[in-house]
């Protein structure tokens, strides 16, 4: 199975966006061969723009371009352009809604052997929480693609995690992407597994071990966590007797706090999350944190085994 | 070009709409919205190139106001520019109004840009700036900062950024009336020497009475011929500037004047 980072296709895609529309900009904050930028930068120089390490000042300058016409795209890790940054994102971005496009890679405890201090795993929560914020994170490779170039249409703000490591591609070739709505990628009657980014594949791995014990799970990918797609996960919860959300992030205000909130509110579910508990992260292989902090396949089948016990 | 006269007639009525919005609102800040007076003034009715034709338009001569506290400055400039009804003013912070305590672009024709949160403003007139560079289209950024305002690290980040791309199409004007919300700025927290660290950032820097049109007019000329820099022009002004008993007086900078003393403001204030 093909295997790319998201970022990495985020470069590929930016590159082609900058060309084809030259209303688009590029920041980055002196991380561009990381998050990919410098592949935009490669085809495009005068539209990228290296402002240094001054996330914050990133954000201002974003803004001020977008309110010119332009459509920005700005990037650094994830800790820093919604961490660091987080409150020049909400005034200067968010409240002003202007048509900034923050794309944010090293997303999650997968960034890896930096640690804990660049892993940032509260930042769909505070994006989640600015209004009229639209939050992102896509599957795959393909879906990254598509969901770069559909974002230059939409008009306002929006924030895309992407994450360092490579991930399998889990959409088909004529996967066709389209904002707000989830992707139903496998369809059982008993479960429903709710997985964002890099969880995708874990929780497709999950779903085949669960239908090895004749557990059939439906399996929704959520590359829009705002807004969030409510009448699928509806349809499918009303149909489950159990809903695992998967996502590497913290459980507090991510996925898991997302669907909660429209089942609580339309179709009290049962539910469990698989994400990362009330704790920072350390260094590691990106494969030896996921198995620590509980974001593998395994983990994802022993947490539906732990919630269907009588 | 308005002659010094009529722009004072200008800033009197517009620090008198000030007071009233104030008054009426029963908060806001007066100090640094009368230090800054004659600095809009001379902006919006000599300097930039905005009117009712082009003041939609997304690339035109810009205003940053990245003091946003002083947004009732702002309200009360565009009022007399004729893109607010004055009576609009009297909304000034209060619930369903356009009018919020910090100017908000979305409500307001003419905010180019929400301000408020401090440090942030400037960072924003650089990436219009940049972004008139970058399209190669001939419109100036304008931009006041607060002395105050200069303690937030923001304001070195967006310095920096504005000398490193050489945007001299950028003229930012600082506010410095030597007075923040909890004192003299020496005392809080002291930002001085300000023009020694903005030439050592890499801007041009210029020394102005800020009351002055006179000096005024002739720093914006000068900056618009200097080239590969930013321009930023010092303004020593007074905090509270007009009305006697507020001036030089922090305890002005946030607190709205009682009916009486609203009334005895608008007397020193008449033409």
């Amino acid at each position: 199975m093909a295997k790319m980072a998201t970022r990495e296709a985020y470069g590929k895609a930016l590159a082609e966006l900058v060309c084809e529309n030259p209303k688009v900009v590029v920041l980055d904050a002196d991380l561009s061969k990381s998050t990919k930028t410098a592949d935009a930068k490669a085809v495009c120089p005068e539209r990228h723009f290296n402002v240094g390490i001054a996330e914050g000042n990133m954000m201002g300058i974003a803004a001020g371009l977008a309110t010119c016409g332009n459509i920005v795209y700005a990037s650094s890790f994830a800790m820093f352009a919604a961490g660091r940054a987080y409150e020049q994102v909400r005034n200067s971005i968010g409240y002003t809604h202007l048509n900034v496009k923050i794309c944010a890679t090293h997303a999650g405890i997968t960034l890896g052997e930096d640690g804990a201090s660049h892993q940032s795993i509260e930042d769909i929560a505070l994006m989640r929480s600015i209004p009229g914020m639209t939050v992102l994170q896509p599957s795959d490779d393909i879906e990254t693609k598509q969901m770069i170039k559909a974002i230059s249409e939409m008009n306002g703000p929006c924030y895309v995690r992407l994450g360092r490591s490579a991930v399998e591609t889990v959409n088909a070739e004529d996967y066709k992407y389209e904002l707000g709505k989830g992707v139903v990628l496998r369809e059982g009657k008993d479960i429903t597994l709710i997985a964002t980014g890099m969880m995708v594949q874990e929780a497709m791995k999950a779903a085949a071990l669960l239908a090895e014990q004749g557990i059939e799970v439906s399996v929704i990918n959520i590359h829009t966590i705002k807004p969030l797609d409510e009448a699928l996960i509806l349809k499918y919860a009303q149909r489950s007797k159990l809903v695992v959300t998967c996502e590497e992030h913290s459980k507090f205000g991510g996925l898991g706090s997302a669907v909660a909130e429209t089942l609580s509110k339309n179709h009290p579910t049962k539910m469990a999350m698989v994400a990362i508990n009330d704790t920072f992260g350390e260094s590691g292989t990106p494969a030896a944190l996921i198995e620590k902090y509980g974001l593998t396949a395994k983990d994802v089948f022993n947490t539906v085994m732990n919630s269907i016990q009588p | 070009m308005l002659s010094n006269q009529e722009l004072a007639k200008i800033a009197k009525r517009i620090r008198r709409n000030i007071i009233k919005m104030v008054t009426n609102a029963k908060s806001g800040h007066i100090g640094g919205a009368f230090s800054a007076t004659e600095i809009a003034v001379s902006l919006y009715f000599n300097e930039m190139n905005i009117t009712a034709e082009n003041v939609k338009d997304k690339a035109r001569d810009k205003f940053v106001l990245s003091k946003g506290h002083a947004s009732a400055l702002l309200f009360a400039v565009l009022s007399e520019k004729g893109f607010l009804p004055e009576e609009e003013l009297l909304t000034f912070r209060k619930i369903n109004s356009n009018l919020q305590g910090h100017p908000n672009m979305n409500y307001v024709t003419g905010v180019d840009m929400s301000t408020g949160s401090l440090g942030q403003g400037l960072s924003t007139a650089v990436g219009m700036a940049l972004s008139y560079k970058l399209h190669q289209q001939d419109f100036r950024v304008y931009s006041i900062v607060g002395d105050g305002e200069s303690e937030e690290g923001q304001i070195w980040e967006a310095a920096m950024a504005a000398a490193h791309y050489k945007l001299d199409n950028l003229c930012a004007i600082l506010d410095m009336n030597g007075l923040q919300i909890d004192g003299d700025v020496t005392e809080v927290m002291n930002p001085f020497p300000l023009d020694k660290k903005f030439e050592a950032f890499g801007w041009h820097v210029l020394h102005v009475d800020g009351h002055d049109y006179d000096q005024l007019h002739h720093a914006y000329a000068q900056a618009r011929t200097l080239k590969g820099k930013p321009t930023m022009i010092i303004a020593k002004t007074v905090k509270g500037k007009g009305v006697s008993f507020m001036e030089n007086d922090y305890m002005w900078h946030g607190v709205a004047p009682s009916a009486e003393q609203a009334e005895a403001a608008l007397k020193e204030l008449e033409d």
